[in-house]
């Protein structure tokens, strides 16, 4: 119950980190990615305060036997560079770049109740239902 | 246009950071926002309810932050259709890669994987040429 009331929390933190950085709105987004437009830096600074607090966290949990309210830690397992990887990074950067949205600020931007926003998050749901019935079943 | 806000950006990425921290050290779970949509499709004994949980609050901090009357912008950059297909593309492509902004981006760089800076770098430079392409080749 703990794990789930924690995780409810960590969602929202997260999300209100989304509004409060901008990165839920689409044009912030795509003002980064535009390099060779009106440049807005503003994502770079996003990810370097994310990772200045990430890092040192996931550096202290490695030292640590198991997270504070769970049997372990879920370290992802994956090291190889694979063709999946590539393409599946490749892809994702293409609907990135169409439409500015990333899941998580397609989830909460859904409370713009912009129409295609809600029609982008049922998209982003098919096309993960659409993996996991093809190639989500081989690997 | 949109204007440079690196206060306010430095300050959200802070608050993301304190998330993806606060679930991994409490939970031990990775806040990979594609993978978490994908196991909720797909659910597993004791690993659902934490992910609703998690997309709950994501989608509650927008309608919180609304009630609250902080409201915020989002300025659609794309027609109907093409909102369609990038979402097909970001849903499938975030799945077949494993990962998205989050799980990648903060949490894999996070854990200085090499493979998550190598996604990264592909998806970020993937959205430039796409961006490039969309606004300075055809049409601008």
């Amino acid at each position: 119950m703990l794990q789930i009331i924690v995780a409810l929390l960590a969602g929202l933190v997260f999300g209100i980190g989304l509004i409060v950085s901008g990165m839920v709105n689409p044009a912030k987004v795509i003002g980064f990615l535009d390099v060779a437009g009106d440049w807005d830096p503003t994502l770079a600074l996003v990810m370097g305060g994310a990772l200045a607090v990430s890092i040192p966290c996931f550096r202290w949990a490695r030292g640590r036997e198991r997270p504070i309210w769970s049997s372990k830690f879920q370290w992802p397992s994956k090291q190889d560079l694979d063709a999946r990887l590539l393409s599946g990074a490749a892809i994702f950067g293409i609907g990135w770049g169409l439409a500015g949205i990333c899941p998580g600020p397609a989830i909460t931007a859904l409370n713009s109740g912009l129409l295609p926003v809600l029609l982008f998050v049922g998209a982003m749901l098919a096309g993960s239902a659409l993996y996991q019935f093809t190639l989500g079943r081989e690997g | 246009m949109v204007a440079f806000t690196p206060v306010s950006g430095l300050l959200g990425g802070l608050i993301i950071g304190l998330a993806t921290s606060l679930l991994f050290i409490g939970t031990g779970r990775i806040a990979g926002i594609s993978g978490i949509i994908g196991g909720a499709l797909a659910p597993r004994r004791g690993e659902t309810a934490w992910r609703l949980a998690f997309l709950i609050g994501l989608f509650a901090a927008g309608l919180g932050w609304n009630i609250l009357g902080g409201g915020f912008t989002v300025e659609l950059q794309a027609s109907t259709p093409v909102m369609l297909l990038a979402g097909l593309l970001v849903g499938f492509g975030t799945r077949l890669g494993s990962g998205c902004t989050s799980g990648h981006g903060i949490c894999g760089i996070g854990r200085l994987s090499p493979r998550s800076i190598t996604a990264t770098v592909v998806f970020m430079v993937s959205a430039g040429i796409t961006v490039f392409v969309t606004r300075h080749l055809v049409g601008g």
